[in-house]
């Protein structure tokens, strides 16, 4: 039987597409009531019986249960901030980009219960500056939310106090690196920071810091309205609740697809995205994002769950949601290079392996790519992966301060793990010809 | 630091470190050295070039050993093979887009890169790709360039820029590896400072205008020596091909510099081989100077010495200046003047300093004090401008120690954005401000929000109370100054650092050049017995200073003037005054390196060495004694100062039995009571110099250790390693394996420690003088200032006038300036600022010219609003080529009030 999708963080914005980014569409249809509801509870509630009962993991990439990240914040230091990471630029992913400009509301009501359960009363969003739209109704969204009440000084009759502050950014990937994106957002160029201390200790302006995605917290309602052990229950092992999977590639439809943690790709890409386009067969896909290693078309990769533990059998991860799908006219190599072009574009320039290397990866795939390909260049390019991310492994061990630098060795080692033999048969000939 | 110490192995080697210092640093104590680029001593670490990974038991990954800190029980790995292999590939990394084009860049054979390529790369790259280009090299200041082709994005320079000078006008633009320095547009990097990265650059991107192309390193020659730009006595190694100075680079003394130089110390050697130099002794025939030898020349200036003293008595004779040469110099000249001449007329300052017995009459604070004081009050010029590695270090107390900083200059200035409490006052009542700030310090109440800012941001705070003190403004009376020290002086918490600028002033009232004393601190009265026995005599009566001097030489009564390296007409605030004087003065020597304004009118000019020609010794503001480095032999036939008055003496029938300069330093240690003990054994064995009375810093005493060897210029180059010729050349051969077990056991040895403690016998060793000749009679005390004030405070300037403040610009008219071509063309040209409000009120647009009037004369000047200048007074730059604020003070008026009308 066809899965369906399993609608709470996307159920406004599907029901009413055409006034869920509105306050009054959004008040409608129930915003802000959860937050009268949280604003009832203990902070200590919120964080202990509901949201650690929710197992709710963060939904940017890593994936870190969300109680435990708040846990760290530095005890009895004041002011604290929220920054709420809406810096989506991971390729191929747009589910926040739909929340913000479709449910801005939804954003709101999770980071006021979010800054209460924290304790504290400013909070940040930095949005891709390429949201276009989408600041313009959060930015909306926070002024109508402010003026009635539902954000500023005593929200609801509460006693508790906050504001949020929209920032934008001004188009770098790196900013969405939690700690690269709190440099930008006090001014300094975006580059990522050398940890400890970690944001929960000293982030923002040096004062502890909890930096939650779009979705996270936009999930945060939902956990409230039906009770965190409900939402546990939801899901499979330790990736409860729901995620929305941003489905794109050569599926017959793509789009974004809000389902029970635990289908399978298999799943997703035939009964939600109707399948490889013109019947074909799935030859390659990429889960999680560009930063992740890619799994095949094999039954053993498409009948994996999507849970966020399980895929790691496969070296990859769920990341942020993102799936990528290829069929058999793309040359992976080809991929692979429009995907280290990318990271090497991004590349901060902050340390040297990942400054140096991504160019260096970039330089090779494109020959590779283009007819140049040499025997060697295969093993060189593993080489200079580990040099930025020794052993290759799932998850990275690194070199570089951030996670960029090995994210642009996924693709490498996935080239190698199943296309070697494609490749080194590619470049054969043309070595031949050189030689002669 | 009180520190607590833990323990940790790296390699299997057992070392101990203070908690909480990072790794990196914790291993080069311990004589291992963990390669690294991004790195700095001196400046917060940023993890950037992931050359120092290192493994750690129990840590995952491959963490940087720049921002680890150590903790007790860290195994640490340097030499296993995930280790090499990361190192192996961050230096492919560095290389692959690095130009290598070793043969024509200056930091070849001297370079980070190159070393540790041979040490830890891998000898051979496998990218074939195409190299990143950039335009090479681009002027980013104007006596730096930067080439970003072979920049490896360590961030030194722009942390440098940033963090320790405060001129944040170089940054990283773009990403990846497209990443580059840069300035911003229209916006060049002009910083006091701009030398300093091209000496903590790894690589060759950063290289200086006057250096570029001169030398490989490996022809250099070095000797370590003490900065003579200023009086903060900054530490260097200068270098020098072919007989030719080529360089200077800052050693980390850690009580002065810090391993900093400002750009007018670094560059500022070039005057040296000025074409226009004096070389060889000149006498007057007629109306020209003409070459002679230098037994005729010394004859011919005796001669007419002592025509003066014959007819008028040895009070007709004079000597101005001093306060440039060495410590043996100012002795020397200082014995041959009041010994031997016996004249009191003697004065190193030139109306533009402080009584001796204030500078050395009071409770003294070293430069260090800065960073732990309860309190750093600002009495003083523009450091940035007069002092500037001063200005570093109080910047750094006031902006990373936490130390307030309290100002009470007379207009905004570059630490004004720094200071916690700001007690704006104009010249004539900084005394009244001063008694305001002390009564406030002191009961802990104000009415003043300003004082309350100081009290507040002191409570909780112990020590002691920092006040730099100088003059700041040249165009009110000392005596305001001295008074508002007065003040201050009320409080056992304070302590005075002086803030006199000329490069050895110091050592020139502590060896008795000012009237009135006689040297180791000491008064005229209290030493002259003691002096009479050991030179045979002194002046009969106590002499007057510049200001006097030029006064009773317009008088008539001054017949013969030594003009001591000193330009009066420059220097001297009241510049009539100064031509008047001048000019009635029949018999004038030059002692001098360059002809000026001044001694064009000598009749006799004798040649002298000038710094890096000449060793002895120097004393910095906060009386710390250091060695200065003799690195090429003199131009022409110059003489050393001091040698010039043994030569004088001997004609006036005296042998000062003195020959060597080790000799005039061991006749100070043995005579000058505050010198007493400074041998010359003791200033080469002291690794940071001695402060004296030595006898009162004996624990402060580092001797310099058996260990001589080279250091990395672009680390922080430490005292006492730097021997002659056999400094940046001998790298290569520091490269050692250490203990044969692969690439990261090699260990340049600059990461020993320098210095060690000495034992109480050694210090009694060192000091030791010989006394079997002393003189038969008590050791004179030295001088205690009584805090006498002289000076009531002077009114405001009435409605229709402005307040004249004068102040030096870093680049001036000075001779170090004008004969340095690198310098030569950065002085300022705004001479005159006043506050827009004035400005307009006076009706004139910036640019336009005013006549401005005082008491003493008139001047016509372009004027420009400035609103660092606060309304009500009017700043003029003192010492710029041309007409300037010299022109109107009057040198016994307490304040300067200017009319301004506009001619536009």
């Amino acid at each position: 039987m066809p899965i369906t999708e399993t609608r709470l963080v996307t159920k406004r914005l599907r029901d009413r597409p055409d006034d869920s980014w509105t306050a009054d569409g959004a008040i409608a249809s129930g915003a802000y009531e959860v937050l009268r509801k949280a604003l009832a509870m203990t902070p200590e509630d919120i964080q202990d019986e509901q949201l650690k009962a929710s197992g709710l993991r963060g939904r940017g990439g890593a994936g870190f249960p969300t109680a435990t990240k708040w846990s760290f914040l530095a005890k009895d230091s004041f002011p604290r901030y929220l920054v709420v990471n809406a810096d989506e630029g991971e390729p191929s992913t747009f589910k926040d980009h739909m929340l913000i400009e479709r449910d801005p509301h939804q954003l709101i009501e999770g980071i006021a219960i979010a800054s209460y359960a924290v304790k504290c009363n400013l909070a940040f969003i930095y949005i891709r500056g390429e949201f276009a739209l989408g600041y313009d109704r959060l930015a909306a969204a926070v002024d109508d939310a402010r003026s009635r009440g539902f954000l500023g000084p005593n929200i609801l009759g509460s006693g508790f106090d906050l504001d949020i502050i929209v920032h934008r950014g001004a188009g770098a990937y790196i900013c969405g690196e939690e700690t690269a994106l709190l440099e930008s957002l006090e001014g300094q160029r975006g580059m990522p920071r050398i940890r400890p201390p970690f944001p929960a200790v000293a982030g923002l302006y040096a004062k502890p810091t909890v930096v939650n995605n779009v979705e996270t917290l936009s999930a945060l309602p939902h956990i409230i309205a039906m009770g965190g052990e409900e939402y546990g229950k939801l899901g499979v092992n330790k990736s409860t609740g729901t995620r929305i999977f941003s489905l794109s590639g050569l599926v017959n439809r793509p789009g974004n697809y809000e389902v029970e943690l635990g289908v399978t790709f298999r799943q997703l890409i035939d009964d939600l995205g109707g399948g490889v386009r013109n019947g074909g067969k799935v030859k390659f896909l990429i889960p999680g994002g560009a930063s992740s290693q890619w799994l095949t078309g094999s039954d053993e990769h498409l009948d994996c769950p999507l849970d966020m533990d399980a895929v790691g059998q496969f070296g990859v991860m769920l990341g942020s949601g993102a799936i990528m799908v290829y069929d058999d006219t793309v040359d992976p190599v080809l991929v692979a290079w429009r995907l280290a072009r990318f990271f090497a574009h991004e590349s901060c320039g902050k340390c040297t392996p990942c400054r140096e290397g991504t160019g260096w990866i970039e330089k090779v795939l494109y020959r590779m790519s283009h007819g140049l390909g040499r025997p060697d260049d295969l093993d060189l390019l593993l080489d200079v992966g580990d040099n930025i991310s020794p052993g290759l492994n799932a998850p990275f061990s690194q070199t570089t301060i951030c996670p960029l630098g090995p994210s642009a060795v996924s693709a490498v080692v996935s080239l190698n793990k199943y296309f070697r033999d494609e490749i080194l048969a590619r470049v054969q000939p043309a070595a031949a010809e050189v030689s002669a | 630091m009180s520190a607590e110490l833990v323990t940790l192995t790296i390699d299997g080697k057992e070392i101990t470190a203070p908690k909480g210092v990072m790794l990196i640093q914790a291993a080069q104590d311990a004589g291992i050295f963990i390669p690294r680029f991004c790195w700095h001593e001196r400046m917060k670490a940023v993890g950037m070039c992931r050359m120092c990974l290192v493994e750690i038991d129990g840590v995952r990954g491959l963490p940087p050993a720049c921002t680890t800190p150590v903790a007790d029980g860290m195994v640490v790995h340097l030499q296993k093979d995930n280790v090499q292999k990361a190192q192996d590939g961050v230096l492919e990394f560095l290389l692959i887009n690095h130009p290598l084009d070793c043969p024509v860049c200056d930091r070849g054979g001297e370079c980070p890169l190159q070393d540790q390529t041979l040490a830890f790369g891998p000898g051979e790259s496998r990218f074939v790709e195409e190299k990143r280009h950039f335009v090479k090299p681009i002027e980013i200041s104007p006596n730096v360039l930067l080439d970003r082709e072979r920049c490896i994005q360590c961030a030194r320079c722009t942390r440098f820029a940033d963090e320790i000078a405060g001129d944040p006008l170089i940054t990283f633009v773009d990403r990846g590896d497209r990443m580059e320095v840069n300035t911003f547009p229209e916006d060049p990097f002009i910083s006091y400072f701009s030398g300093n990265v091209v000496q903590i650059c790894p690589v060759g991107a950063l290289t200086a205008k006057p250096y570029r192309f001169r030398a490989r390193p490996w022809d250099l020659q070095t000797s370590e020596t003490t900065c003579q730009g200023c009086s903060v006595g900054c530490r260097g190694a200068v270098q020098s091909s072919s007989n030719r100075l080529v360089r200077l680079l800052g050693v980390d003394l850690d009580p002065v510099n810090q391993g900093w130089l400002c750009d007018k110390g670094r560059f500022g050697f070039e005057y040296v081989h000025a074409p226009e130099r004096i070389r060889e002794p000149l006498v007057r025939v007629d109306a020209d100077m003409v070459e002679q030898s230098w037994p005729l020349a010394l004859e011919a200036a005796s001669e007419g010495i002592r025509k003066a003293i014959d007819l008028h008595g040895p009070g007709a004779v004079a000597v101005i200046g001093g306060a440039h040469g060495s410590n043996e110099d100012a002795y020397v000249w200082a014995r041959f003047a009041k010994g031997v001449l016996r004249t009191d007329n003697v004065d190193a300052q030139l109306g533009d300093g402080l009584p001796p017995e204030v500078v050395n009459g009071l409770p003294e604070a070293a430069i260090s004090d800065c960073d732990t004081a309860a309190a750093i009050v600002l009495l003083a010029p523009d450091l940035k401008e007069e002092l500037p590695v001063l200005y570093l270090r109080v910047r750094r107390a006031a902006t990373d120690l936490g130390v307030p900083l309290i100002d009470l200059s007379s207009r905004e200035h570059g630490l004004t954005k720094h200071a916690t409490a700001t007690l704006r006052t104009i010249p004539g009542q900084q005394a009244a401000a001063a008694e305001k700030l002390l009564a406030g310090i002191t009961s802990g109440k104000s009415s003043d929000p300003q004082v309350r800012a100081a009290i507040d941001a002191m409570s909780g705070r112990d020590g002691e109370i920092v006040v730099i003190l100088g003059r700041p403004s040249m165009a009110e009376s000392q005596d305001h100054t001295v008074a508002a020290a007065a003040a201050l002086a009320a409080s056992p918490r304070t302590r005075f650092l002086s803030a006199l600028r000329r490069s050895n002033v110091r050592g020139a009232l502590d060896l008795g050049l000012s009237p009135g004393t006689l040297p180791g601190r000491v008064t005229l009265e209290a030493g002259r017995a003691w002096f009479d026995e050991a030179w045979g005599g002194t002046p009969e009566t106590a002499g007057l200073d510049t200001a006097g001097i030029l006064q009773a030489a317009k008088a008539g009564k001054i017949h013969a003037l030594v003009l001591l390296g000193a330009d009066p007409l420059a220097d001297f605030p009241d510049r009539k005054l100064a031509r008047e004087g001048l000019d009635a003065i029949s018999f004038v020597v030059a002692v001098d390196a360059f002809a000026n304004e001044s001694n064009r009118r000598a009749d006799v000019f004798l040649p002298v060495t000038l710094w890096g020609e000449k060793s002895g010794s120097t004393t910095n503001i906060e009386g710390r004694i250091q060695r200065l480095g003799r690195r090429v032999a003199p131009e022409g036939t110059a003489m050393d100062d001091w040698r010039i008055a043994v030569e004088l003496a001997f004609r006036f029938g005296v042998d000062l039995d003195l020959e060597t300069v080790d000799e005039v330093t061991d006749e100070i240690a043995r005579l000058a009571p505050a010198h007493r003990g400074v041998t010359s054994r003791l200033l080469v064995a002291a690794r940071d110099g001695v402060v004296v009375p030595v006898a009162e810093h004996r624990d402060a005493l580092v001797f310099t250790n058996a260990v001589t060897a080279s250091e990395f210029g672009w680390d922080p180059i430490r005292p006492g390693t730097v021997e002659d010729e056999s400094f940046v050349g001998a790298q290569l051969t520091n490269v050692v394996e250490a203990s044969g077990t692969g690439a990261a056991g090699v260990i340049p040895s600059g990461g020993q420690p320098s210095g060690e403690v000495p034992s109480s016998e050694e210090i009694e060793a060192f000091t030791a003088v010989d006394d079997s000749a002393a003189p038969a009679v008590p050791l004179p005390e030295l001088m205690v200032w009584d805090r006498s004030v002289t000076s009531a405070p002077a009114p405001p300037p009435d409605g229709y006038a402005l307040r004249l403040v004068a102040g030096r610009k870093l680049y001036d008219a000075g001779r170090v300036t004008m004969s340095s071509p690198a310098l030569a063309n950065l002085a300022p040209s705004d001479v005159l600022l006043v506050n827009p409000a004035d400005r307009d009120r006076i009706g004139v647009a910036d640019g336009g010219n005013v006549r401005v009037i005082s008491a003493r004369g008139a001047t016509v000047l372009a004027v420009r609003g400035d609103e660092h200048t606060p309304a009500g007074t009017a700043f003029m730059l003192f010492d710029q080529p041309g007409e300037g604020a010299a022109d109107v003070i009057d040198i016994n008026q307490s304040v300067m009030d200017l009319r301004l009308e506009s001619l536009s």
